[in-house]
């Protein structure tokens, strides 16, 4: 039994559904990944009309959580895969709470599924990379198409990847420690007179 | 249910149809703070009466290995909320503690985020 403190960090994986945020969780953890729900009851749904969800009195908000041990070094990243509609946003609140930065899973095919879990990171100025998930059928674009599309600045890095590929999700990880790192630097120097 | 009526109501596929507050009497409010990633261990005391649901939840949280709150929570199949409740009644009755851990989550601590990327890096 370990002694020492563990070290924890959050990282989200964040898009639309179907997007492969399951499939990437489970390629990155070293743990079967678990899909745990949490029961919502209607007093903490917003109404969504054209969904018909005020109807219901409970949704079930489903998410994968994942888990790789950096041993040598105390810290355990732990990986939540998020909901990806929009009316769920309540539910990312509580899960992005104390995380270190966000992956957003984007398929090409539906890029606007992606327009939430952006605007979502902006606003709470969490850092982000854009991850294109590689579906063998669908057509390529190249990074600076998916930046213009997605309205994202010039300092978001965006990437291609297989999800279910684990060194490429390791690959798009490092993206995102490498781009927060910068990011870092840089609001440090802003920060000298 | 009517008494007398013992039938067992299960569906194959949506699993044992019992609400999942339940198992809680209701409660919808851990008694105290946990996170997802809060890491529950066992102590080593087991209370006598256990009921079913509890069993299965201090069964996994290791005495030498502690376990997360949404890792417990997806192996035991029940919602975040009610696994979070069941998990206050262990602690407070002495059969399972907090482990230690800390969350980093200043994304302006460079030392962290150089020590994750080295890390990833090793993997």
């Amino acid at each position: 039994m370990r002694s020492n403190t563990v070290r924890q960090v959050k990282i989200l994986i964040a898009g639309g559904f179907g997007v492969g945020k399951t499939t990437a969780v489970g390629a990155l953890s070293e743990i079967r990944p678990v899909h745990t729900e949490e029961v919502l009851t209607a007093a903490s749904i917003p109404t969504d009309p054209l969904t018909g969800v005020e109807d219901k009195s409970s949704t079930t908000v489903a998410l994968d959580f994942g888990r790789i041990t950096m041993a040598d070094l105390d810290f355990v990243v732990y990986l939540f895969g998020t909901p990806g509609q929009e009316r769920f946003w309540f539910m990312w609140d509580e899960l992005a709470t104390g995380v270190l930065g966000a992956v957003v899973l984007v398929d090409t095919r539906r890029l606007a599924d992606s327009f939430p879990a952006v605007d979502f990171f902006e606003d709470r100025r969490i850092g982000f990379v854009v991850a294109v998930n590689e579906f063998p059928d669908t057509a390529r674009y190249d990074a600076e198409e998916v930046r213009h599309a997605l309205q994202l600045g010039p300092d978001v890095p965006i990437i291609h990847c297989d999800a279910r590929e684990r060194e490429s999700m390791k690959w798009v990880l490092i993206t995102l420690l490498t781009h927060l790192i910068d990011r870092a630097k840089r609001r440090r120097a802003q920060a000298l007179p | 249910m009517p008494s007398g009526n013992h039938e067992t109501w299960f569906d194959d596929a949506a699993g044992p149809l019992v609400r999942p507050y339940a198992a809680t009497n209701g409660r919808t409010e851990p008694s105290r703070e946990l996170d997802l990633v809060s890491r529950i261990v066992a102590t080593g005391y087991v209370p006598e009466n256990l009921d079913l649901q509890h069993t299965e939840v201090l069964q996994l949280c290791h005495p030498d290995q502690s376990a997360e709150v949404a890792e417990i929570a997806g192996r035991v199949r029940l919602p975040i909320m009610v696994t979070k409740v069941l998990l206050c009644d262990l602690i407070e009755c002495g059969a399972a503690a907090l482990a230690d851990a800390s969350l980093h989550d200043d994304a302006s601590n460079l030392a962290v985020l150089q020590e994750v990327l080295k890390g990833l890096h090793a993997l």
